[in-house]
């Protein structure tokens, strides 16, 4: 089949390949570019694993072509952490046992990144709004609107401290 | 008095761990060891998942829920370049056997149907390509002939089915599995001496866990064994490995089955029989090892996770001041097209029938109706689930026929904390509780009494707000009479009686400890677990130590975790390895300190003679224990290394009564939870909000709280959506209208309570280590139960009573329509 060169920024990184023009975003993440965080749950859009942040917006990668990230810059959750210390998303997940079987987990740390990144102090509404359309089977959403709190207060400090 | 369980002796306790100890580890809301690996996206799930020269598989699936195949054709198919190989039913045949079934007499399944199809989604035609797009494509060009049968959907009708509507004519006349009947003390007696019977037709509709994840498998054909290597997200690879290789028709040496992490189970990954099956056969058949991954259509058509879905027609004894008698249904499970693991869920459901009442009687005629639905696997509950409702709606009944406060009627009939412990009337025990403590607990957290007054005020201005309250049982704990205590005598099936659960441990040269479970991950805490457990044992921190998963070339005797059962087996598990571990490392300390092991202990990380401050630390007894020979005497317990192996069984349970006069102790870790629903439904539209929440667990001594209240919430989850929304709907030919996560409706975030109250009760089990119970499937267990109580309250203006869940906003409105005047 006719492939088509493809080149887009994933975690900061140039990757340029040549793809199908059938092939989805997910498969393209996962298995041309070895980069499985990104999962895939039900291939029609509705669970949002596979969600990833492209050009700054979150977007189901199963509901994507490849082709079209052409010149995009995507953020997975490989690109959360800086390599050695988790993102403090990550932490707060963490701590607040916001993950159990850890499958739909990166679509909601990258839901919960777009949302910090434009609305660092959310109310626990805003935060449920935002991860309403991400399915989770084990937790419940509790700990996971716990860890969004959490995670919202821990860059805000951050954000002081470096500003200070 | 003599009674019908009078031949259960209820063996020792073989606790070694007391409750109640000063303990560093246990009981603390210690971050999970699993977590970090799926936070940073590298969860080696099945899909993530390569071996080399891996080719992909894709599957045609019946559009029919009953039909003949007449013909296949997979010419165009095998034209299509990048197909390796496209295989039909009688391909499969010549290289595996049919799946397993735990059903006793077996009812045949394969991985590929032959000749007829059983169910919509049933596998007909695979293809093996060098991608699964291609794999795909091939699909599509397979061309299937079908001579349509009558199919079998209703329960009842089914079970009349003859002729060409009967679903296994070679091997049952009828579509009836199974037809036994039970009396478990003297039921027609009680009913006799009654003065009120409370009788309700209770439907539980089917639904399904549907894990994120689906469930796939990789399979490679070992060219040193001639047997399989097999990647698979089952829980099964140590459990009973040579079922599965005699499926495959290989010898357990030549399987390999390798424990990947696991995307969420509830039950649905148990097994994954068809799966292992259909892909080795498709590596032997090909040549080549084969991915095969389930999309989300075929894990809702073909997959291990269709729950229970049955009808009840049950009848509640009771004295006129309210004392429950006895209680007796006639009962049709809707198991599907096949019986895989036999009527296991309604043997499972005998350990809490008559939840945490004093029943002196039950009885019951259980119906295994074949249908052509997907087979029933586990979820959740395990056939638990179904009975706690229906327990607690002819309470609810009870209550309202009587006059009577629900509240009060369930406390009078309640189990006091001095009965345990206390065997029902179907033989199981239950070994501890406080289930008034968990009741008033729930109540305090949620303001009962308040909510009661300003649900009653709000339904005076005409609002529809209801409190509903459930107080259930969550067995812990399985052991396995349950998958054929219900079974024909005549043919009882192969009637284990082990559940162990085994691990292996050694300490490094460097003092560090290393675990191997048999068990794998499917989204529970065993890392988290097994560490806090064995920090305790070794006095050590908790980074001292690491847990792995063992294949089945190492492992053994790993049942997993399902009937929330591991965190209580694998804690004795340690326990027993410890033991012996600490035992060695004491006879070695004691030599090095000239010391008897009996005057040592462990603390901080050494062992040391008590009262005294000499001690060595484990590090340096580890080295010399590995390197260091010639410094111990020259006798066999000083040989080299620390390493063993442990297999716990489970603590309590018997054999059932030889004439089923009752069922044994099988399931006695026995929890309690109280759940308390608010609820407004909206009347015009029968929609149900939830409006406030308490949930009350008791699941023995806790080990580690934040994990515990994971569990809960998850599960508490899982029943919301079984009862509001979550329904598996079949048309009049058996076609499954809505096989997707747009149109099965499970909850979102906003579905959820936004304030739910948790809390425990701890009262220890005196059977397990520590006094552990398991808490997996509590939620689900309690909250379809308050939920129906709180829509019957929300809706007395209406007279409107759930009999069948789940009930989603339509069906809630037509009852609403069907009561207004």
């Amino acid at each position: 089949m006719k492939t088509i060169p493809l080149s887009m920024v994933v975690n900061g990184q140039t990757c340029n390949t040549e793809v199908s023009s059938r092939m989805l975003l997910s498969d393209c993440l996962r298995h041309d570019l070895g980069l499985p965080g990104t999962h895939v749950g039900c291939e029609h859009g509705v669970c949002g694993s596979c969600t990833v942040v492209v050009d700054g917006r979150a977007a189901r990668s199963c509901l994507m072509f490849a082709v079209q990230a052409d010149g995009a810059q995507i953020k997975t959750i490989e690109g959360l952490s800086d390599g050695s210390a988790l993102h403090p998303i990550q932490e707060a997940f963490w701590e607040e046992h916001g993950l159990q079987c850890g499958f739909c987990t990166p679509g909601m740390l990258m839901m919960a990144y777009e949302l910090l990144s434009n609305n660092p102090d959310p109310s626990d509404d805003e935060i449920r709004e935002a991860i309403s359309g991400n399915l989770c089977r084990c937790t419940g959403y509790t700990y996971i609107v716990n860890a969004v709190r959490s995670a919202g207060a821990k860059m805000r400090a951050l954000n002081t401290m470096a500003a200070a | 008095m003599s009674s019908h369980l009078d031949s259960i002796v209820l063996p020792k306790s073989r606790q070694r761990e007391a409750p109640g100890q000063d303990l560093k580890w246990i009981g603390k809301s210690v971050k999970r060891l699993e977590d970090r690996r799926l936070l940073l996206g590298k969860g080696n799930y099945i899909d993530d998942i390569s071996v080399p020269n891996m080719m992909h598989a894709a599957t045609v699936r019946s559009p029919h829920a009953h039909a003949k195949i007449i013909s296949i054709d997979t010419s165009k198919a095998r034209a299509l370049p990048g197909v390796i190989g496209v295989y039909v039913g009688t391909d499969v045949a010549t290289v595996v056997d049919p799946c397993p079934s735990f059903a006793s007499p077996p009812v045949t399944q394969r991985a590929m149907a032959i000749d007829k199809v059983r169910h919509v989604g049933e596998v007909v035609c695979a293809i093996v390509a060098k991608d699964r797009y291609i794999a795909e494509d091939a699909a599509d060009l397979v061309e299937v002939e079908y001579e349509i049968l009558p199919a079998n959907v209703d329960i009842e009708a089914s079970m009349a089915a003859t002729g060409d509507a009967v679903i296994h004519p070679a091997d049952r006349a009828s579509n009836c599995a199974l037809d036994e009947s039970f009396q478990f003390g003297p039921v027609d007696e009680d009913f006799a001496r009654a003065d009120h019977i409370v009788k309700r037709r209770l439907r539980w509709g089917r639904s399904s866990a549907q894990a994120i994840e689906t469930s796939g498998c990789i399979s490679q054909v070992d060219p040193v064994t001639g047997g399989y290597k097999i990647h698979c997200n089952t829980n099964f690879s140590n459990f009973i490995p040579f079922v599965i290789a005699g499926s495959l028709k290989i010898a357990t040496t030549q399987l390999s089955m390798v424990p990947v992490t696991t995307g969420g189970s509830f039950g649905s990954k148990v097994f994954t029989h068809k799966i292992i099956v259909l892909t080795s056969a498709l590596a032997r058949l090909s040549g080549r090892p084969v991915k095969y991954i389930e999309d989300r259509l075929e894990h809702f058509t073909n997959s291990d996770s269709h729950g229970s879905d049955r009808l009840y027609e049950a009848e509640l004894a009771l004295a006129k001041d309210g004392k429950m008698l006895s209680m007796r249904f006639k009962m049709y499970d809707d198991y599907g097209a096949y019986l895989q693991f036999g009527v296991g869920t309604n043997g499972n459901a005998m350990a809490q029938v008559t939840g945490p009442y004093k029943i002196n009687s039950f009885g019951m005629r259980l119906m295994a109706v074949l249908t052509n639905k997907c087979q029933q696997g586990p979820y959740r509950g395990f056939g638990s689930e179904v009975t706690n409702w229906v327990m607690e709606r002819m309470t609810d009944a009870a209550a309202k026929e009587l006059k009577m406060d629900p509240v009060a009627l369930r406390l009078m009939n309640m189990i006091q904390p001095n009965e345990f412990p206390y065997v029902i009337a179907t033989g199981n025990l239950y070994d501890s509780g406080n289930y008034q403590e968990v009741l008033r607990q729930a109540q305090s957290l949620i303001g009962y009494d308040a909510w009661k007054k300003k649900a009653a005020d709000l339904r005076a201005q005409g609002r529809c707000v209801g409190v509903g309250v459930a107080t259930c049982q969550e067995r812990s704990v399985y052991g396995p009479t349950e998958w054929w205590s219900l079974n024909n005598r005549a043919t009882p099936g192969f009637t284990l009686t082990s559940t162990p659960e085994g691990m292996s441990l050694r300490v490094d040269p460097t003092g560090k400890i290393f675990a191997t479970l048999n068990a794998v991950f499917i989204g529970n805490s065993p890392e988290t677990i097994v560490t806090q457990i064995l920090a305790e044992q070794f006095t050590v921190p908790m980074s001292d130590i690491i847990v792995g998963y063992a294949d089945t070339h190492s492992g053994f005797n790993g049942v997993g975790p399902q009937g929330s059962r591991f965190t209580t087996m694998i804690a004795g598990a340690c326990v027993s390895a410890s033991i012996k571990i600490k035992t060695k490392l004491k006879l070695l300390g004691g030599h090095l300190l000239e010391a008897h092991p009996n005057d040592l202990e462990f603390r901080n990380g050494a062992v040391g003679i008590k009262g005294a401050d000499k001690q060595v630390s484990i590090a340096d007894i580890a080295i010399q224990a590995n390197f260091f020979r010639l410094n111990f005497p020259d006798t066999p317990e000083f040989d080299s290394g620390l390493e063993t192996t442990a297999v716990y069984d489970h603590p309590i349970s018997t054999l059932p009564h030889p004439e089923r006069k009752h069922l044994g102790v099988f399931y006695p870790m026995m929890g309690h939870v109280c759940h308390i629903a608010v609820v407004e439904v909206d009347a015009q539209t029968g929609k149900v909000a939830i409006l406030d929440y308490a949930a009350v667990h008791d699941n023995g001594t806790i080990v580690n709280p934040i994990t515990l209240g994971g569990q809960v919430l998850g599960g508490t989850a899982n029943g919301i959506g079984s009862t509001l929304s979550e329904e598996f709907i079949f048309d009049d030919n058996g076609q499954f209208v809505n096989p997707n996560f747009a149109e099965f409706a499970m909850p979102m975030a906003h579905d959820m309570p936004h304030n739910l109250k948790m809390g425990h009760v701890e009262t220890p089990s005196p059977y397990t280590e520590y006094g552990v119970k398991g808490g997996g499937e509590g939620g689900r267990l309690g909250a379809p139960s308050a939920l129906s109580s709180a829509i019957d309250d929300a809706l007395q203006q209406y007279g409107v009573s759930v009999q069948t869940i789940p009930i989603r906003p339509s069906k809630l409105r037509e009852l609403i329509r069907a009561a207004q005047p």
